[in-house]
């Protein structure tokens, strides 16, 4: 039969597109972008992203009729050494589609919402020739991502493991010269630099796990790698995957390398929502599901691995509740779900790991881009504030002349207090003026929160229900992070949405356009209905069925009352109190958060995010960068420099220069043989000029001696 | 018949007179009056020669000598006028400027 055929039918052949379309549309950007509009530059990167879209969708389709087969498509040869035989090839199978589909689909969805997002950005920031950059380095991004989840190999995945960090530090640092408030500043460039150092940790392990691979097993591409891995040492395949959760720590933000996603959050709200909640963060859950064949070979490391995971995943959400900045609290929700992901995937539950990786990337999007439409709304009603307060200024002044005017409004300017559009204590009462927004927010918070039917529910409860089997400490440690997490969600919406606004800011905030509204409305939907992907009952278990073909050995759990019962009454008890400190008495304008005054040092510990960096700072960087300034200083610069270099290498060398060979080889050698050959010539010269006396008559003698001599000769021999 | 020996030795007496003649005159004239009488007796030993061998090769060369004796005296004979004109004199020994 045709599906039968061994030659692989279907869309297999557009794979390479997934990383070309990107590209295509990044070069467009690049080369004419200059002479397009803002709209164009986003219809063009959009449509960049869209296709890859719909290649991931022909891709899924072309698997579900070859049944689950995995295909690889071979673009080109990459390196050939020896043995080693690694091509640039595309592994297109159940696991890497649906990465593709999300990346993809959520990253398309975010392009439309950036077009009206950066619209405005640029402008708050002075700035938009800036405009054009940004979807070329968010067109770049998806490609890279592509790159990852589509090698064949780990040295492929590798590549794109490296390009979206180089992405998200481009990103992260978009509007380097200045902070998130917009003041010159090396905050953000600070942001971006952190966070590529932190991966670079992160990167290290993934390399050495990639080095130990190819020393034991000579290969990188995946089934080799499993395959050579049954007859393995433990202690090898220990070391890979330990090393490899190194890598996952940097990449999905975990404990102890979680410290850049937080001020990751200096990039543009688009890019928090792409980069730092929905793809990028997950690649390390991909790389566990994807050496999935690895971990089930080492229990100790996937007890770790689940360990790591779920230490993060209550950690971040305790420093969640304590943040005043709404990016922030995102932030540490992002941490503490990646480490939800990370716990499962590390328990062996990869598909419900895949599930809530799937089922985050939808209500996290909506969420920061939810935050966003806030911020702008905020920066708006800033905007509105300020025309109509220096509107009423300039009338009473009108006599000013033009350049005093101008002076003017600059010192007004340098005067008035800065203000942050991110800071939840100037929002308030959002839900009257953003409504919009409101309620976009509202689900995607009861899909964070996990409250029955939303999607985050369903992903929840699968990796709670497989930690109470496996793990229970696993499972007490989530448990509690669910419960903080609705708790701060809840913190979140009775502060932004709720009460009085407590900023002039927030009293005329204006709810944003659809071409940023829509999206939204489509993430919305997703996060409402996204949990029917994998129901927990007979029959609905389709993601697991999906991902079969590729893990293979999948059991699908049936739902447990017990276990979904205990996380839901959590939720609810969580939102309850949320309600009890901030919604029955919201919080007034110059007011101290309730639940500091409740709680005074817990409180403030969580609000300075329980002084890790601090500690960072105190036990790595001062450190560090006094042993740097040591090596610099004192090795380098008095020991290398000065000492070695000028002293013994100069000085060896200017004596050999001077003495050796300028005293010895050249001046007596060179030199003498020279001027001797000169002298002889001089001496030569001197004595026959005499000969060339100029009187013809004594030339003529000595042609007749010289005939003389001749036929003297001649006569006599 | 005139014995070859004296036309031998009057050659070389010629040729004698003409190589004093250019060793130890100062005037350009009389020393190419001497290269000319060398030249001549060449001749004259090269005719006695082509007598007694019997053969015409030896007067055929003195053909060629004398006319190349004869383009040789137009040149240096130009050449001693122009010296005349820029030096007023035809002594050699003037005529050292090329001296080491």
């Amino acid at each position: 039969m045709f599906l039968a055929e061994p030659t692989h039918s279907g869309f297999f052949f557009l794979a390479p597109w997934l990383v070309f379309a990107p590209v295509i549309g990044l070069l467009i950007n690049l080369i004419f972008g200059k002479r397009f509009s803002e709209t164009m530059i986003g219809t063009v990167a959009s449509l960049a992203s869209g296709a890859a879209f719909v290649i991931s969708v022909l891709l899924a389709y072309s698997i579900s009729v070859n049944h689950g087969e995995l295909v690889r498509w071979q673009l080109a040869e990459w390196i050939h050494i020896g043995d080693l035989q690694l091509d640039w090839t595309f592994r297109v199978d159940s696991l890497s589609t649906t990465m593709m589909l999300i990346v993809s689909g959520v990253g398309t969805l975010i392009h439309i919402y950036a077009i009206g997002y950066m619209h405005e950005d640029v402008r708050f920031k002075h700035d938009v020739g800036r405009y054009r950059l940004f979807f070329i380095y968010l067109n770049l991004f998806i490609a890279m991502m592509m790159i990852l989840v589509s090698g064949d190999s780990y040295l492929m995945l590798f590549v794109g493991w490296e390009g979206v960090g180089l992405c998200s530090f481009l990103l992260i640092g978009f509007w380097y010269e200045m902070d998130t408030l917009g003041r010159p500043s090396l905050a953000n460039s600070n942001a971006a630099k952190k966070a590529f150092i932190v991966n670079r940790i992160g990167d290290f392990g993934f390399l050495i796990a990639a080095f130990i691979m190819f020393w034991a097993f000579g290969s990188f591409q995946f089934d080799q790698v499993f395959e050579a891995a049954q007859h393995a040492a433990p202690g090898t395949i220990l070391a890979i995957t330990l090393f490899m959760l190194v890598g996952v720590a940097g990449k999905s933000a975990q404990i102890p390398l979680y410290v850049w996603l937080p001020d990751a959050m200096a990039g543009p709200t688009p890019v928090s929502a792409l980069i730092h909640a929905a793809t990028m963060v997950t690649a390390g859950v991909y790389l566990i599901t994807r050496s999935a064949e690895l971990y089930t070979l080492a229990p100790q490391a996937q007890y770790i691995v689940a360990l790591t995971g779920a230490v993060t995943a209550l950690f971040a959400a305790t420093i969640a509740v304590g943040q005043y900045d709404i990016k922030k609290v995102l932030a540490y929700s992002t941490i503490s779900q990646l480490g939800f992901m990370v716990a499962a995937v590390g328990m062996g539950a990869f598909v419900a790991g895949m599930f809530h990786l799937i089922t985050h990337a939808f209500f996290k999007a909506l969420l920061f881009l939810s935050a966003g439409s806030v911020i702008l709304g905020l920066e708006r009603g800033h905007h509105h504030a300020e025309h109509a307060h220096r509107g009423k200024g300039k009338k009473g002044k009108h006599a000013l002349s033009k350049v005093e005017g101008r002076k003017e409004e600059r010192s007004h300017e340098a005067q008035e207090e800065v203000f942050d559009p991110n800071d939840m204590r100037n929002m308030g009462g959002l839900r009257k003026t953003m409504p919009v927004t409101f309620w976009l927010y509202i689900i995607g918070t009861l899909a964070l929160a996990g409250v029955v039917p939303f999607a985050g529910f369903w992903s929840k409860d699968e990796i709670l229900l497989d930690a109470s089997l496996r793990y229970p400490i696993v499972y007490w440690l989530l448990s509690i992070a669910a419960f903080f997490t609705a708790f701060y969600m809840g913190r979140q919406i009775w502060m932004v949405f709720f009460g009085e606004p407590r900023h002039g800011a927030a009293l005329h905030a204006q709810e944003s356009p659809r071409v940023m509204t829509v999206p939204l409305m489509v993430l919305a939907f997703l996060s409402l209905v996204g949990g029917a992907l994998n129901l927990p009952f007979e029959g609905f278990h389709n993601l697991g069925h999906w991902l079969e073909y590729t893990l293979h050995e999948v059991e699908a759990l049936p739902l447990n009352y017990a276990v979904a019962g205990i996380s839901t009454v959590l939720a609810l008890l969580a939102i309850a109190a949320s309600w009890y400190i901030y919604g029955r008495n919201p919080l007034r304008a110059g007011e101290i958060d309730p639940l500091k005054r409740r709680l005074g040092a817990i409180f403030t510990g969580a609000e300075n995010k329980w002084f890790v960096d601090e500690l960072y700072q105190a036990i790595i960087v001062t450190p560090f960068v006094k042993i740097s300034q040591f090596v610099a200083d004192v090795i380098d610069w008095r020991f290398w420099h000065d000492w070695f270099h000028e002293t013994v290498i100069a000085g060896t060398y200017n004596w050999v220069s001077n003495i050796a060979l300028n005293r010895y080889a050249d001046q007596r050698g060179i030199d003498a043989f020279a001027n001797g050959l000169a002298g002889v010539t001089q001496w030569l010269s001197a004595t026959m000029r005499r000969i060339q006396n100029g009187f013809v008559r004594s030339y003529a003698l000595s042609v007749l001696l010289g005939v003389v001599l001749i036929v003297g000769y001649l006569i006599l021999k | 018949m005139v014995p070859i020996n004296y036309y031998i030795i009057l050659s070389a007496i010629l040729f004698t007179l003409g190589v004093v003649g250019v060793l130890i005159r100062r005037n350009a004239l009389i020393i190419f009056m001497s290269v000319e009488l060398m030249l001549n007796a060449a001749n004259l030993a090269m005719v006695a020669f082509s007598s007694v061998i019997q053969s015409f090769s030896g007067q055929i060369f003195v053909f060629f000598v004398i006319a190349v004796a004869a383009a040789e005296v137009a040149v240096g004979l130009a050449l001693i006028v122009e010296i005349f004109k820029t030096k007023r004199s035809i002594d050699v020994d003037q005529m050292s400027s090329l001296k080491g």
